[in-house]
C-alpha cells in the first residue's frame, strides 16, 4: 500500500537510526512511503503551547501536502506527532469556519486542507491495515524467548476518545500485539503507560530522568531484555539520556531501547547493523543473540 | 442475579500489618455500581472495609478510587462495565488513589494533599477597585470558558494519576491548576499577572507538567485540567511575557523560532536557546553538564559534527517564515475553544468539501 509518509524531525534528528530502519522495513511489508519533505514539525505540543493557531496552520499543512499524494492515507513513526496532530485535526475538523481561516494561511503555498485526512502511526496501520496474521506470515527470524517490555508513552494513549482507542480499536494493546505476532514475549511492567518524562528535561531535569529511570528499572525488575517504544521523544530520555538516568535513581539499568521500525526488522530477518542498532547509547547488541531466532540474552 | 468478585486493597497503617488483598463475592445486577458493591460487602461481610462516599450521583466527589487501575468513581462505575474490563480473570480491583498516603484501606488522606494544593493557588477571586454598584456582569464566552474548571468536585481523580507528581510530590498538581485558571481566566478577577507570576516562578509550577494526558482521562466531569495548565502558559508566556526562571517560556520560545528558522527541529541548537543561548551563564553549566550525553550521541553516530552545526533542511522551508509572520502577527490570538463552541460542523459543508 501506498502512504504519505511522515516521519517527523526526531527521526531524522538526534534518532536517525528510526528513520533508516523504517525505510529498510517497509519494503518487506509491501508499504510505499511518500515521503513529505517538505512538510514542517508538528509542534510537539509545544508550539500549540505558544500559539494554537500556529500549530494548527502547521498541521494543517501537512494535511494538505499529504492529501496532494496518492497515498492511500497517511502514515507517520512518531507518537508525539501522532498526539499533537490528532489534537489539531480534532479542531480542524469540527467547524468549517476555522478550517476555512486556517486554509488562508496556507492559501500562499496554494495549499487547502480538506476535513477528515486519516493520518495512523505505524502501529495502528500494523494492526487495522495490515493485519497481525499477514505480519505473522512474513516473519523470517520469530523473537524466540526475546522478552519484550512495550513502553507506549503518552501521546499515542491518551486522551482515549481523541486518538480513538474503543473496543473496536484498542489501540492501546498494539504494542502487545505486533510483539506477540513477531514471535515475542510481551513483558508487563509499571511503567508501560507512563510518561518518559521528555518535555520537561530543560524545566525539571531530576524529575524527568526519574521518570525515565523509575520506568527503566522496573523493566529490569520484570525481567525484561529490552523495551519497544513507538516515539523517538520517549526514546530520546530511554536511552540517549539512559546514564544519566541511573545516576538520578542510583543504579545501574543497562536496559536497549528498540524503536519500532527496528522490532520489526530483526523479525523480518534484517541485519542488527542495517536497523541502526548499534547506534543506540545502550546497544542491544551487547544482550540480543542474533541467531535464526532472535533470543534474550538470558534465555540464550 | 449475577455474581461479581471485588478484589479491594485492604491496608490500615497503624495496624502496622502490610497492606493485601481481599476478594468479596457480591450478587448485584450489572447496571449496579462498584460503590453499591462495596457498601453491599461493608453491611453483609464485613464492617470494617473503609470507604468514603456520601451523594452516590457522582456529584460529591468523595468516592474516588482506582478500579482496574484507573482512577474513577465508584458511584457512576457500573459492575458490569468494570468486570469487562478487568485484567484480573474477571475480578474488579478497587484500590485506593494514588499520591497521596492512605488513612484506611479506599479512603486516601486528601487534606495532606490535595486540598493543600488546591489553598496554595489563591482559589477565591481578588476583584481590583470599587466594586460595581450593582452585579459585576462577565461576557457570556469567558463564563461558559471558565464553567469548565468549575465543573471540578475536587474528588482527587486527576491528583491520584498525575505522573509528574508521582516523581515530584510538590507539583501544584493538575485539579490545583485548572483551579487556577478558573480565575486568570475570569475577567472580574484583579490579580491575573500576579498569579501567573507567582505559578510560573514556582519550581514545581505551571512548568513542571509533563504533557502526559492523564489528568484528561482521568477526570469524571470534563475538566481537562492539562488544558487548563497549557492555557495558563500561554497567557503567561506569551500574553504577560513572563520569563520565568524554570526556563519554561524559554523553552517555548526556542522551540517556536527553532522551526521558524528550520522546518524541522534542529535538537542541536535547542537545548542551549532554552536557557538563553550558548554562552549565556544559565546554559553553561546545564551544557557542560549534557557534554557526555553530546559526546555519546557523536559517538554513536547519532548525529555527525556537519548535522549538528548545520540543519540539513534549513532551504527547503523558505515559505514558512511568511507563514509565521502573518499568525505572529496578529493583534489577538485565535483559538478555537470545542469547549465553549463544541463540534459544530455543518455536515452539508463538510460532505460539499470532501467533492474533489
Amino acid at each position: 500500500m501506498k502512504v504519505a509518509y511522515w516521519p517527523g524531525c526526531v527521526s531524522r534528528g538526534f534518532t536517525p537510526e528510526l528513520h533508516g530502519a523504517m525505510a529498510k522495513v517497509a519494503p518487506l511489508l509491501d508499504i510505499e512511503l511518500l515521503e513529505l519533505d517538505r512538510a514542517a514539525c508538528c509542534g510537539a505540543g509545544v508550539i500549540a503551547e505558544h500559539n494554537q493557531e500556529l500549530a494548527d496552520t502547521l498541521n494543517a499543512r501537512t494535511f494538505a501536502l499529504a492529501q496532494q499524494t496518492d497515498g492511500e492515507l497517511m502514515m507517520n513513526i512518531c507518537s508525539t506527532c501522532q498526539g499533537s496532530m490528532s489534537e489539531c485535526q480534532e479542531r480542524l475538523d469540527a467547524s468549517s469556519d476555522y478550517r476555512r481561516h486556517i486554509n488562508g494561511n496556507l492559501g500562499d503555498e496554494g495549499l487547502r486542507y480538506a476535513r477528515g485526512v486519516v493520518n495512523k502511526n505505524l502501529a495502528w496501520l500494523l494492526v487495522e491495515e495490515i493485519g497481525l496474521d499477514e505480519l505473522r506470515s512474513r516473519v523470517k527470524r520469530p523473537l524466540e524467548n526475546l522478552k519484550v517490555g512495550p513502553f507506549y508513552g503518552c501521546y499515542i494513549v491518551r486522551p482515549t476518545e481523541r486518538l480513538g482507542i474503543d473496543s473496536a480499536n484498542p489501540r492501546d494493546t498494539y504494542l502487545h500485539r505486533i510483539i506477540e505476532a513477531l514471535g515475542g514475549t510481551v513483558i508487563d511492567y509499571a511503567g508501560a503507560y507512563k510518561c518518559c518524562g521528555f518535555p520537561i528535561i530543560t524545566m525539571n531535569k531530576e524529575a524527568s530522568l526519574k521518570q525515565a529511570g523509575r520506568h527503566l528499572s522496573d523493566a529490569v525488575d520484570a525481567d525484561a531484555d529490552c523495551l519497544v517504544t513507538p516515539c523517538p521523544l520517549c526514546h530520546l530520555n530511554l536511552d540517549l539520556q539512559q546514564p544519566l538516568a541511573e545516576r538520578v535513581v542510583g543504579r545501574e539499568i543497562g536496559m536497549p531501547v528498540l524503536h519500532l521500525p527496528q522490532l520489526l526488522g530483526l523479525a523480518l530477518g534484517l541485519d542488527p547493523g542495517e536497523l541502526g542498532l548499534a547506534r543506540h547509547v545502550v546497544k542491544p547488541t551487547s544482550v540480543i543473540d542474533w541467531s535464526n531466532a532472535v533470543v534474550g540474552a538470558a534465555a540464550g | 442475579m449475577p455474581a461479581y468478585t471485588l478484589k479491594i486493597r485492604r491496608y490500615l497503617p497503624e495496624s502496622g500489618d502490610a497492606p493485601h488483598w481481599q476478594d468479596f463475592e457480591v450478587e448485584l445486577d450489572g447496571h449496579r455500581s462498584v460503590l453499591e458493591g462495596i457498601l453491599k460487602v461493608k453491611g453483609e461481610q464485613d464492617g470494617s472495609v473503609g470507604i468514603r462516599c456520601s451523594c452516590r450521583a457522582a456529584i460529591c466527589g468523595s468516592c474516588a478510587v482506582r478500579i482496574n487501575g484507573k482512577p474513577m468513581l465508584a458511584c457512576n462505575t457500573h459492575l458490569e462495565h468494570a468486570a469487562e474490563r478487568s485484567a484480573d480473570d474477571g475480578a474488579i480491583v478497587v484500590e485506593p488513589m494514588g499520591n497521596m498516603p492512605v488513612i484506611k484501606d479506599l479512603i486516601v488522606d486528601m487534606d495532606a494533599v490535595h486540598w493543600k494544593k488546591i489553598e496554595r493557588v489563591t482559589p477565591w477571586l481578588l476583584p481590583e477597585g470599587d466594586p460595581p454598584e450593582r452585579e459585576y456582569v462577565v461576557p457570556h464566552e469567558n463564563m461558559v470558558d471558565i464553567t469548565q474548571s468549575m465543573a471540578c468536585i475536587q474528588c482527587g481523580a486527576c491528583v491520584s494519576d498525575c505522573l509528574s507528581m508521582e516523581v515530584d510530590p510538590l507539583f501544584i498538581g493538575p485539579a490545583a491548576l485548572a483551579k487556577a485558571y478558573r480565575f486568570v481566566g475570569d475577567p472580574r478577577d484583579g490579580q491575573h499577572y500576579e498569579r501567573l507570576k507567582d505559578l510560573a516562578e514556582d519550581p514545581h509550577g505551571i512548568y513542571d507538567c509533563t504533557h502526559c494526558f492523564n489528568c484528561i482521562d482521568a477526570c469524571p466531569k470534563g475538566v481537562a485540567p492539562m488544558s487548563q495548565i497549557m492555557r495558563l502558559r500561554r497567557i503567561a508566556g506569551s500574553d504577560h511575557g513572563i520569563d520565568d526562571r524554570n526556563n519554561g517560556h524559554r523553552h517555548v520560545m526556542a522551540f517556536v523560532e527553532n522551526i521558524e528558522r528550520n522546518g524541522l527541529l534542529h535538537e542541536a541548537d535547542l537545548l542551549p536557546d532554552s536557557y538563553g543561548g550558548k554562552f549565556h551563564p544559565r546554559a553553561v553549566p546545564e551544557l557542560v553538564d549534557s557534554l557526555p550525553v553530546v559526546v555519546r550521541g557523536l559517538m554513536r553516530r547519532k548525529v555527525t559534527p556537519r548535522k549538528a552545526l548545520l540543519h540539513p533542511h534549513r532551504k527547503d522551508y523558505k515559505g514558512l517564515r511568511r507563514l509565521f509572520e502573518k499568525v505572529e502577527g496578529r493583534e489577538e490570538r485565535v483559538e478555537l475553544n470545542l469547549y465553549i463552541s463544541g463540534h459544530e460542523d455543518d455536515p452539508a459543508e463538510a460532505e460539499k468539501e470532501a467533492q474533489p
